[in-house]
């Protein structure tokens, strides 16, 4: 379990890392915290040419909180930002602590996660979720993706091979917002057979906003569009919520692999969905 | 003896330098122009091996040679089989047994994914690998065997078409008349179970580094095994060299669990390389290779009946069994024998059959593993028990307490051969008393009051248990060896091998007490062929007792030569002569206490005199151990259930055992710990899965899920020690006890959380998928 040989570059600066890509193409590898692609590259399952670490480009490790957003850099480690949300985005903590260990989340980074983009990974569905964006940079252009753009297929996303994600930038929700984070994994720290984070706002007793990502169901983290449309303007009652459950696993195209049936992925997503959302209606408050 | 360190709890003297990263693995030798070792491996199933060309291989930079089967045809012998049927047990039991060659590298036919096929030998590791993708194999692909029922039926393909079947070993055994018995039976449950294949996986994975001397023609290689001897002996054939040109040795291992028991092709060709290259070789085992090469197991059918009258009074046992043993019966009669010899356990069953059938299938061959055929077996009777308890309206409890055995029928006499070929008799122990002593621990009638209560607010508990009654160490024998040095200081020797059962620190009680020293001037060595020249190695919970045994018998000989040369030393007779905390002294006075260094120094000669005895402090022994010991145990797991998801948490787990004597209390609890991890692994988590056409489909640890500690719940361990009368330790085996249970109590407990709905758990491991489809489809 050796990796095949490849170069090793180490850029000091965005633009030469994304020189290298743009040199390189499709036989780059970007490699930021490592808990992805090592493993990959030690497998002989990912076979790049070069790997770019980035590890030592300056000026992507900062977390920079802007009006009602926040932009994390590309190095910002998972721990980091599970540290920093823990009183600002507690979502954002609970979803972090369901990301294998504490040691891996100290080097996995929050946007290799996303670039990534393994659909039973918490992260990509959080950033669905809170309505983020990738900012993606290359020779080119430095343009911004949103996250129902961004993710594609199956670790596949709307990355050209010539782009690096130097930031992913998060919305931050109402403070009176309640959230709800749930997910199944056949062990703490695994990636989920199945999960959902959900984000409510209410005002005047009624749904003023949902939002529903759930994860590990199908090829791609998913809103539950239909179900966050059924809610707005309803008071959270158990049968709003369960109808918004139904709602977002109705016609959900879910997977089957090893670990669990298709049918199994479709019963829990409805299950652990009103489980959150009936967590987040209990945190949620009224619109002040 | 005095029992000073006998029983306490010593704290583990090997620790420190684990905890410290500086346990001496094998992967941890380091040796001056080193080369390393990949294998190319079978990705087919079951194929014909056409052509194989190395020679782009050997042109890579580094590489130092690539070995086929053809390029050591020389050398080239089947692999040894382990488990030949002992006298005793063939006379009773007529087998129809099947072994086929399994050569160390693919000779016409890859029988398993993974199936060594050619070894590369370069300067590292990485170019190794490189080049073993650059053999150009010509494979043509035949029709796999993946299923063990089907497989033993006509017309399925033949793995080794020279048996004309697959059944590798086929019989049939009962007691008494189970038929009448059945046809007598108010209610006779009949059953299906099925448990996965899963396995050992120890943190370390196998490993081998081999050095050739050629100056004398010795070979000294490093092997990640509990088995140096074994380990030893297959060289010596292959090798065709003498035991004394060919040292073992087993470092600290970083577990075991029976994978490392097993001969394996590595062991072989890794010193081939050395010799044929003159230059010491390496090949650690990565996980991949160890998931896909390394010795799978567990993995049976069971078609159970099991007969009752109303009162809950069980008459009667029938059981259809099918084993899969992977592409190769390596161990002939030991797994499908050790299931029937276990399937009764602690139940008071005077009528039962057995038709046994194990298979080879193209998967990675099976081996015994910490149970070896126990948690298979026990997990079919115990959950067939709580079936029939079910059926009658019993408490799992309560059916249990009516049919087990009790300590006033002690020994208990199957009248059948145990696997070993004696009489299969249980020496005592008191069954009843550790259901009462678990039950007790779990507040069982606690439990029952509240489950009914948390039902109605919609929280699902339930609680399962399960017995069994285990034979542990083995024998026939261990060896050990003691001597002192110069200073009176104590080194211990044998073929018991440490793989984090605590050895250093529990032998070294047992020789401390015997000789009348501080445990602190013991040391001990386990698995290094130089120091002990016959030992057999650690496995079937046996080191215990056999190396335990023969390092006390070594120690009572070597006192009594120090009482000898003592008295002649302080002139006084052997009979007055005492020896306490490293000093020998006259009885009753304590004034002439003398260092057991000084009486060692007095014994050697020197041009004044020729000392007061003979100064060989040492001996060797060979304890005789023919049958086991019955080591026992009740189970109790409290679970909650999750009815939306399936999921499953352990909230509790108690484990009321006999192990006879216990030498070192912490140690034991540490093993029942980690078995009760690997059963619950069974139980939950593990499965080593293949499709249809044989392809292994669980290639990592991302999806072979073992339980880690945040996996499990806590642990009670109550100890009854009921001394075995077959040693004069009066110890029984423990190591794989706390592995056969758990799947059992906790698919009991899970069938008891959801009893309202009528789940019926009848296949592990108990995932929340396979859970939240027992909900759905039970009928109450």
């Amino acid at each position: 379990m050796k990796p095949a040989p490849f170069e090793y570059a180490d850029p000091h600066t965005v633009e030469e890392a994304v020189t290298l890509l743009a040199a390189h193409g499709d036989d780059a590898k970007v490699l930021a915290g490592g808990q992805s692609l090592v493993p990959m590259l030690a497998l002989r399952l990912a076979r790049p040419s070069i790997v770019v670490d980035v590890n030592r480009v300056a000026g992507l490790d900062s977390i920079t909180p802007s009006g009602t957003g926040v932009a994390v850099g590309a190095l910002v480690r998972q721990r980091t930002l599970e540290r920093w949300a823990a009183d600002r985005l507690p979502l954002l903590t609970a979803a972090l602590r369901h990301v294998g260990h504490a040691p891996i989340r100290t080097r996995g980074t929050v946007a290799g996660s996303v670039a990534h983009a393994d659909p039973a990974s918490e992260l990509p569905a959080l950033l669905l979720c809170l309505d983020g964006v990738v900012v993606a940079q290359s020779r080119r252009s430095t343009r911004t993706i949103a996250a129902a753009e961004f993710f594609q297929g199956p670790l596949m996303t709307a990355l050209a091979p010539d782009e690096l994600v130097t930031e992913t930038r998060w919305k931050l929700p109402a403070a009176h917002a309640g959230w709800g984070f749930r997910e199944m994994a056949r062990r703490h720290g695994d990636f989920a057979l199945v999960g959902v984070a959900v984000v409510l706002t209410l005002a005047r007793g009624a749904v003023a906003d949902a939002r529903i990502a759930l994860f590990g169901a199908a090829a791609t983290p998913v809103r539950a569009g239909a179900a966050e449309q059924a809610l707005r303007g309803q008071p959270p009652s158990e049968s709003a919520l369960a109808e918004a459950a139904r709602l977002a696993t109705t016609g959900l195209e879910t997977v089957s692999d090893l670990h669990a049936p298709a049918a199994y992925r479709a019963s829990v997503a409805r299950t652990l969905t009103a489980r959150a959302l009936a967590d987040a209606a209990a945190r949620a408050k009224d619109a002040p | 003896m005095g029992a000073k360190y006998f029983g306490a709890a010593v704290r583990r003297r090997e620790d420190p330098r684990f905890l410290r990263g500086e346990g001496r693995f094998v992967d941890d030798v380091a040796l001056p122009g080193l080369l390393h070792a990949a294998f190319l491996r079978s990705p087919h199933a079951h194929a014909r091996l056409v052509s194989i060309d190395a020679a782009r291989a050997r042109r890579l930079p580094g590489v130092a040679a690539v070995f086929s089967h053809a390029d050591l045809a020389r050398w080239m012998k089947p692999l040894p089989v382990f488990g030949a049927t002992p006298p005793g047990l063939a006379a009773a039991v007529r087998f129809d047994v099947r072994h086929a060659p399994q050569w160390a590298l693919c000779k016409d036919v890859a029988r398993h994914v993974g199936e060594a096929v050619a070894m590369v030998v370069a300067d590292s590791r990485a170019r190794a690998e490189d080049a073993a993708e650059a053999i150009d194999v010509a494979w043509e692909p035949l029709p796999a065997v993946a299923d063990m029922v089907s497989a033993g039926e006509a017309g399925a393909p033949l793995l080794h078409p020279e048996w004309a079947t697959n059944v590798a070993v086929g019989f049939t055994h009962g007691i008494g008349d189970a038929e009448r018995a059945l046809a007598a039976a108010d209610v006779v449950l009949e059953e299906t179970f099925r448990i996965q294949r899963y396995v050992g996986m120890p943190l370390e994975t196998r490993g081998v580094v081999a050095q050739w001397d050629r100056r004398d023609g010795t070979l000294t290689t490093w092997n990640s095994t509990q088995v140096s001897h074994f380990v030893q002996q297959g060289l010596v054939t292959a090798l065709e060299l003498p035991p004394h040109k060919i040292r073992v040795i087993a470092p600290d291992l970083g577990g075991g669990f029976g994978t490392k028991a097993s001969g394996y092709p590595e062991d072989v060709l890794v010193p081939l390389a050395a010799r044929a290259l003159n230059r010491p070789v390496k090949w650690i085992e990565d996980r991949r290779e160890h998931m896909m090469a390394a010795a799978h197991a567990r993995h049976q059918t069971h078609t159970i009946r099991l007969g009752a009258h109303r009162d809950g009074t069980i008459v009667g046992l029938a059981d259809r069994i099918w084993l899969d043993l992977g592409a190769y019966n390596v161990w002939g009669i030991v797994l499908p024998y050790n299931t029937v010899a276990h399937l009764i356990g602690p139940y008071r069953i005077r009528d039962m059959k057995v038709e046994v059938k194990g298979v080879v299938t193209n998967k990675t061959p099976n081996a015994p593993y910490r149970g070896a055929g126990r948690p298979e077996t026990v997990f079919a009777m115990d959950r067939a028990v709580d079936c029939l308890a079910r059926r009658l309206g019993m408490d799992p409890a309560d059916i249990r307490r009516k049919n087990y055995i009790r300590a006033d029928e002690l020994p208990w006499e199957f009248g059948m051969p145990y696997r070993d070929g004696n009489p299969l008799v249980y020496d005592s122990g008191d069954f009843p008393a550790a259901l009462e002593s678990a039950l007790g621990a779990a507040d069982y009638d606690g439990f029952r009051r509240e489950q009914a209560s948390l039902r109605a607010r919609g929280v699902w508990r339930g609680i399962g248990m399960s017995g069994y009654v285990e034979g542990t160490a083995i024998g026939p024998f261990e060896g050990a060896h003691l001597k002192l040095d110069l200073t009176g200081r104590v080194q211990v020797a044998t073929g018991a091998v440490n793989s984090g059962q605590g050895h250093e620190t529990a032998f070294a009680q047992v020789a401390a007490d015997v000789l009348g020293v501080p445990l602190d001037w013991v040391t001990v060595t386990g698995g290094d062929t130089a120091t002990v020249p016959f030992g057999v190695g650690t496995f079937a919970s046996r080191s215990g007792v056999t190396a335990g045994n023969s390092i006390a018998d070594a120690a009572r000989i070597v006192r009594a030569k120090l009482v000898a040369a003592a008295a002649t030393l302080l002139e006084a007779a052997p009979a007055d002569v005492e020896i306490e905390d490293g000093k020998a002294f006259v009885r009753g006075a304590p004034g002439s206490a003398v260092e057991l260094g000084k009486v060692v120094q007095a014994s050697i000669p020197t041009f004044a005199r020729p000392g007061v005895a003979t100064p060989d402090f040492e001996a060797s022994a060979y304890h005789h151990v023919p049958t086991v010991t019955y080591a026992s145990a009740v189970h109790v797991a409290q679970v909650e259930v999750d009815p939306g998801t399936g999921y499953v948490r352990l909230l509790k787990y108690v484990v009321a055992h006999d192990c006879g004597k216990v030498i070192n209390p912490t140690i034991v609890e540490g093993q029942v710990h980690g078995g009760v991890a690997q059963g619950v692994g069974g139980a939950l988590f593990e499965e080593m899965a293949y499709d249809g056409e044989g392809q292994l489909l669980t290639g990592t640890l991302m999806d072979y899920l073992v339980p880690s500690a945040t996996d499990l719940p806590p642990i009670d361990t109550v100890h009854l020690e009921y001394p075995s009368p077959r040693n004069p330790l009066g110890m029984k085996g423990l190591g794989e006890g706390g592995a056969i249970s758990p799947p059992a109590a906790i698919a009991n407990a899970i069938d008891d959380a959801l009893a309202p709905l009528g789940v019926r758990i009848t296949e592990t491991p108990a995932t929340p998928p396979r859970v939240l489809h027992a909900i759905e489809t039970a009928r109450p």
